[in-house]
């Protein structure tokens, strides 16, 4: 992880900045896009991103902690959302939830030793006719059975080989 | 009888909806697209436009249900030129349960686009913004090629068809948040801030994104008013089943046959939704209950199970239409279990803002483990029900979050009471509190 943030996204970030009306307005995009290329929001980029929208870095970090879709902590190569709202609950999450703990060796919020995955519990996705639902990095699985769980993460696995 | 076959005269906003492969502009025009825009410009005044929507009794398909021309006419009267306005579509879709939104982005994203157009005509607004939920990769991606596609045909842009009209979208990724739904909060995640609600008064008409006056709508209800449009008052009241106007997105998850979303007339019924579009229950499970339409909406009883799905009988019978979509509770999953489920989402997005929401609902979330483990007491079920008491009702709080949250734990008190107690009573652990997984169907 690079000290600074790449040139292209800062120019990025302040031309999304220059046509909103405050340049705050930009700030969660931004950090999107930054966490795209690095995985996360370290402190470094953080502070960065804050002093070329004009925020403080308490406040960014304010707005930055209250989503659930920007981490500010490392995550693995692979980001896995397990759904635990209700409709998969239903259908049963709560079987899905084991298997993938056992099968990854992780409880839900951490990340495997070889830093190939985060486990994370995510609210609706909004695929309850395919319950219980999951999203691994941009792709959406469902109904997924405790039984499907291996061959879903092999294929990740080798993917980021 | 086909449910699902394509057919623009009775499922206008499903009939171009292609998941595969949405229509770009050319098939879309093909299908009728773009007709409502045309009439709209080619001389009709905003107020005439407005005035049309709010005849044709089209009310939010968000939840609330207010109607959207009448939502419309509260901004202030002022040309493009006067003021700059905004158009926000709310498509957070976060209520646990409800997937219909979801559907129409991925689907035929150009028909929320030619709404908000129509929308921004109608209010005089120049600026839109798409607030799409961050999880929704797949529709983000065909949103904005729709975007570029709409803008090199010349439907976005400046002089729009010609007319003195202009008007640019852009698309916003949530950083993901239940409470950015709530149109006051989603205004302020737009602002890059936490997406706390604002107090209303100021209502967003008037004093919305950036202090400007701003509608925001729900993705459904502005693909609703191409068709409105297109196709006149008279039509679009012809195709609801109650004194509403239009069809309805509905749905159900749960232990169904065929879970799924369903165009069909407003004011369906609940029996057709569930044995005819669903199939019914799967084998081996029986109805007990429902949520209406979405999470914050309160139990109905398998009694209710042919309720009339407008919006004024599931109020009658104490809940609410909410987004239509409902969610089956069987009769092998355990209700302590599924409330337990309901609060554990609602007290984990609770914005921290008022303290009967903030600090009452991981309270009652505790006090739900407490029994659906085995180790409640008979004055827990009692401190249960002083929260709904005292939590629940509109105006303890500055949103509508804490009385959604506690609409499924009210009526579940009353129509699970035996379930409770027995609980209680036995000191163990309520069976199928963590369903088993597989579809039987």
């Amino acid at each position: 992880m690079p000290d600074v943030i790449d040139a292209d996204l800062v120019e990025t970030i302040l031309d999304m900045a220059h046509h909103d009306v405050l340049p705050r307005g930009a700030c969660i995009e931004a950090m999107k896009i930054v966490q795209d290329r690095y995985g996360w929001i370290c402190d470094r980029h953080l502070k960065q991103i804050a002093d070329l929208l004009g925020m403080s870095l308490a406040d960014i970090d304010g707005v930055a902690t209250y989503y659930n879709l920007i981490f500010r902590q490392p995550v693995g190569e692979n980001v896995i959302m397990l759904c635990d709202s209700v409709s998969c609950w239903v259908m049963g999450t709560d079987g899905v939830r084991e298997k993938l703990c056992r099968k990854l060796g992780v409880k839900m919020g951490q990340t495997t030793e070889d830093g190939k995955f985060t486990l994370l519990p995510i609210v609706c996705l909004g695929h309850c006719d395919h319950a219980p639902a999951m999203l691994i990095n941009k792709e959406i699985y469902g109904p997924v059975r405790p039984e499907d769980i291996d061959g879903i993460i092999e294929a990740h696995r080798e993917k980021t080989s | 009888m086909s449910y699902t076959a394509k057919d623009p005269e009775k499922r206008p906003l499903l009939a171009l909806v292609d998941q595969a492969s949405p229509p770009d502009v050319a098939a879309y025009e093909r299908g009728g697209g773009f007709r409502g825009l045309r009439r709209v410009l080619a001389g009709m005044s905003p107020a005439e436009v407005v005035e049309e929507v709010q005849k044709s009794k089209l009310r939010g398909r968000g939840g609330a249900g207010f109607n959207t021309g009448l939502k419309w006419s509260f901004v202030p009267k002022e040309t493009q030129k006067q003021r700059k306005k905004y158009i926000v579509a709310n498509g957070d879709e976060m209520e646990p349960g409800t997937f219909k939104d979801r559907m129409l982005v991925e689907g035929n994203p150009l028909q929320l686009i030619e709404g908000m157009i129509i929308a921004a005509y109608a209010i005089q607004a120049t600026h839109g913004v798409i607030f799409l939920r961050g999880e929704y990769h797949l529709g983000l991606e065909r949103l904005k090629i729709a975007v570029e596609q709409a803008k090199a045909a010349g439907f976005l842009g400046t002089k729009i068809l010609g007319a003195d009209f202009d008007f640019e979208l852009i698309v916003h990724p949530s950083g993901g948040r239940y409470i950015c739904g709530e149109e006051t909060a989603l205004i302020t995640a737009l602002e890059g801030r936490r997406a706390n609600p604002r107090t209303k008064p100021p209502f967003p008409q008037v004093s919305g994104l950036w202090g400007l006056p701003t509608v925001v709508n729900n993705i459904e209800t502005f693909s609703n008013v191409p068709h409105i449009l297109a196709n006149g008052i008279d039509w679009y009241l012809g195709l609801s089943a109650c004194d509403d106007g239009g069809t309805k997105l509905y749905g159900i998850s749960g232990r169904a046959r065929r879970p799924g979303v369903y165009e069909l007339p407003l004011g369906t019924r609940m029996g057709v939704l569930l044995e005819e579009c669903a199939g019914g229950m799967q084998d081996g499970y029986k109805l007990r209950a429902f949520l209406p339409g979405g999470a914050s909406t309160a139990f109905l009883g398998a009694e209710h199970a042919d309720i009339v799905m407008d919006y004024a009988t599931p109020e009658k019978a104490g809940s609410r239409l909410g987004t239509g979509l409902a969610i089956l509770l069987d009769d092998r999953a355990s209700p302590i279990g599924m409330i337990r489920n309901l609060e554990h989402f609602f007290a984990q997005e609770s914005c921290g803002f008022c303290t009967p929401c903030r600090d009452g609902l991981p309270w009652v979330e505790k006090l739900l483990i407490e029994i659906d483990e085995g180790r409640g007491t008979p004055d827990d079920i009692a401190r249960l029900e002083d929260a709904a008491r005292l939590i629940g009702p509109m105006g303890r709080t500055f949103c509508a979050h804490a009385p959604g949250a506690i609409a499924p734990l009210a009526s579940g008190l009353k129509l699970f009471r035996e379930d409770f107690e027995r609980l209680v009573a036995q000191g163990r652990p309520s069976e199928g509190a963590s369903p088993a997984q597989g579809h039987a169907a």
